[in-house]
């Protein structure tokens, strides 16, 4: 399988692509910091959030609905929080008896409901705008600037690389067993439930002894070509007057948004 | 097709500021002990093989088997990885692992991403290696039987968990959230369970050097077997508290200075709702339970390293 099936970089030319990828993590997680700090039911400072989240778009070349198109990701994880608009706070709306349960909806719930939805739906966007802007190794490699332990680096770039080696594996491995356990059209194929949970934990096992022998032989590779611990990376990565300016535009677009979301 | 995404990872949004943080912190002592702790027992070459040990925990959540009804056993791997690679080194490929599927698939917020690492790569940890680790010396029968039960166990505390960062955080009310996340992960964990024990049966008769019982005891001390049992007590006695009486759960978290959210009568007007964590009540509440939590965390750790001490002296 081809990095492409899972990477969701996208190869174009912009000013954000080209920016430090120092800056963008910063950036990104100011902005989902920004949402988090909003008080519920501020909603010209999440339109206005979600102006910047476009204006983004538009200058990596990515089409104005690109992260939009992405975003419902989240979208099942709703489910929990629809539970927020019985919450006892504010005027309740109405009663619905349901035999076991009374529900009461609120109308500080419902705020407290779309506010979480629209902070979720904000700050998944720009995950998604920061990987399809930046590639992985240099996500990585930004990490590893901003001082998170070079262990941990190391092992997440090393998880990256052999993901897709490693699904292919998973792929192999699926593909035997649906070679041994082909069935008549019509009739059920494969064993009982126990049958099914020892064919799986077989396959995990068997997926866990290949990857684990794979990484000796990686590690002894490694070794002869004078691996030292560390993984290196051609791009320099040095901040220059461009990053430093967007550093500084984004934090007073995001105080601008606070401003905006506390003022009322 | 290629990846399915599993309820429990929490997105940004859902958890206020300052429960967020204050996971992070509990995660970022435990990362940081995790990197120290590899680092002085395993040395450079356990980097790759970590690396690729959480590739395999990835590509491993791709392996489903159907159940009944169109619902399928998902497997998260926390257990497995901490019995077969030791807590603290399961600890950092679950967090590796957490941290490219919120990275990369953006399953899971990067805010709440402490959260999350606690409570699918720390607490599964502690549980899952914690009970296995006090069956070593028993028959094989018992021990395969306690990796599944640290295995169930571990989902439902990881489920009890997020529920209660959703509760802390004004998101869902306990009586709602508690028998739904719970109700869902009794089956899931179940898949889990089954998956962990069986992948160990076939490891065991595989590569019997990897599963050794003198293996697993130096991994780790009897300080994660305490720590297991205490977290392990903690969940169970708190989940059917939790759900049969939430209201009692709230009385006890006000009096011990937790937050008063339940309590407050049913329609009263609340005016400062709009300020979610600013609030005092809030805040000290947070702290205090984040203070309850890091001396928990605390003593584990410090039983943990007298054990050891002293096992090595005998």
């Amino acid at each position: 399988m081809h990095v492409d099936i899972i990477d969701q970089y996208q190869f174009l030319e912009s000013r954000i692509h080209a920016l430090d990828p120092r800056v963008k993590v910063l950036i990104s997680v100011g902005f989902i910091l920004s949402n988090a700090l909003l008080p519920d039911g501020s909603w010209p400072a999440f339109a206005l959030s979600w102006l910047v989240l476009l204006l983004a778009n538009d200058l990596a070349n990515l089409g104005l609905g690109f992260t939009l198109k992405r975003s419902l990701i989240a979208l099942p994880f709703a489910l929990v929080a629809i539970s927020a608009i019985f919450s006892p706070i504010g005027e309740p709306l109405a009663i619905w008896d349901l035999g076991f349960i009374k529900l009461v909806p609120t109308d500080a719930g419902l705020i407290r409901f779309f506010s979480i939805m629209v902070r979720s739906w904000l700050s998944v966007q720009m995950a998604i705008l920061l990987v399809a802007t930046t590639q992985f190794p240099d996500l990585i490699h930004a990490l590893e600037h901003l001082h998170l332990p070079i262990t941990l680096t190391t092992i997440i770039a090393f998880l990256f690389r052999y993901l897709f080696v490693l699904t292919d594996e998973v792929f192999r491995i699926l593909r035997a067993r649906d070679a041994r356990s082909a069935g008549l059209p019509g009739l059920k194929s494969g064993g009982k439930l126990a049958w099914r949970i020892k064919t799986t934990g077989s396959m995990a096992g068997q997926l866990f002894t290949r990857s684990y022998e794979r990484s000796d032989r990686i590690y002894l590779a490694m070794i002869s070509r004078g691996y030292t611990g560390r993984i290196r990376t051609l791009h320099p990565h040095q901040m220059d007057r461009s990053d430093w300016l967007t550093l500084a535009w984004s934090a007073a677009l995001l105080t601008l948004i606070q401003i905006v979301g506390w003022i009322r | 097709m290629l990846y399915s995404p599993v309820y429990m990872h929490i997105p940004d949004g859902f958890l206020t500021l300052a429960v967020s943080l204050v996971f992070w912190g509990i995660t970022i002592v435990m990362v940081a002990l995790a990197v120290k702790n590899t680092n002085r027992s395993l040395g450079e070459k356990q980097i790759p093989l970590m690396g690729v040990m959480a590739a395999f925990i990835f590509a491993a959540q791709m392996l489903n088997f159907p159940i009944a009804g169109g619902t399928s056993g998902h497997f998260l791997g926390g257990a497995l990885a901490a019995i077969v690679l030791g807590p603290w080194a399961g600890i950092l490929v679950m967090t590796a692992v957490i941290s490219v599927q919120a990275l990369l698939f953006q399953d899971g917020g990067l805010l709440v991403m402490g959260a999350n690492i606690f409570n699918m790569g720390i607490l599964t940890a502690v549980i899952g290696f914690g009970l296995y680790r006090l069956a070593i010396g028993q028959k094989r029968v018992l021990r395969l039987a306690m990796a599944g039960i640290g295995a169930w166990l571990a989902t439902m505390t990881a489920a009890l968990m997020a529920s209660l960062q959703l509760w802390l955080s004004g998101t869902t009310p306990l009586e709602i959230v508690i028998p739904a996340m719970l109700g869902v992960h009794a089956f899931i964990g179940i898949g889990e369970a089954l998956i962990t024990v069986a992948a160990l049966v076939y490891i065991e008769q595989t590569r019997p050097d990897l599963m050794s019982e003198e293996k697993t005891a130096q991994e780790g001390g009897h300080g994660w077997v305490i720590g297991g049992v205490l977290v392990t007590l903690a969940a169970v006695i708190l989940s059917p508290l939790a759900s049969a009486h939430p209201d009692g759960l709230e009385r006890v978290a006000e009096n011990l200075g937790f937050l008063g959210r339940g309590m407050d009568a049913p329609f009263q007007i609340l005016p400062d709702y709009t300020i979610p964590f600013l609030g005092e009540t809030a805040l000290s509440t947070i702290l205090a339970g984040a203070l309850g939590a890091l001396l928990l965390l605390g003593l584990t750790i410090l039983l943990g390293r007298s054990l050891i001490r002293k096992g090595n002296q005998a």
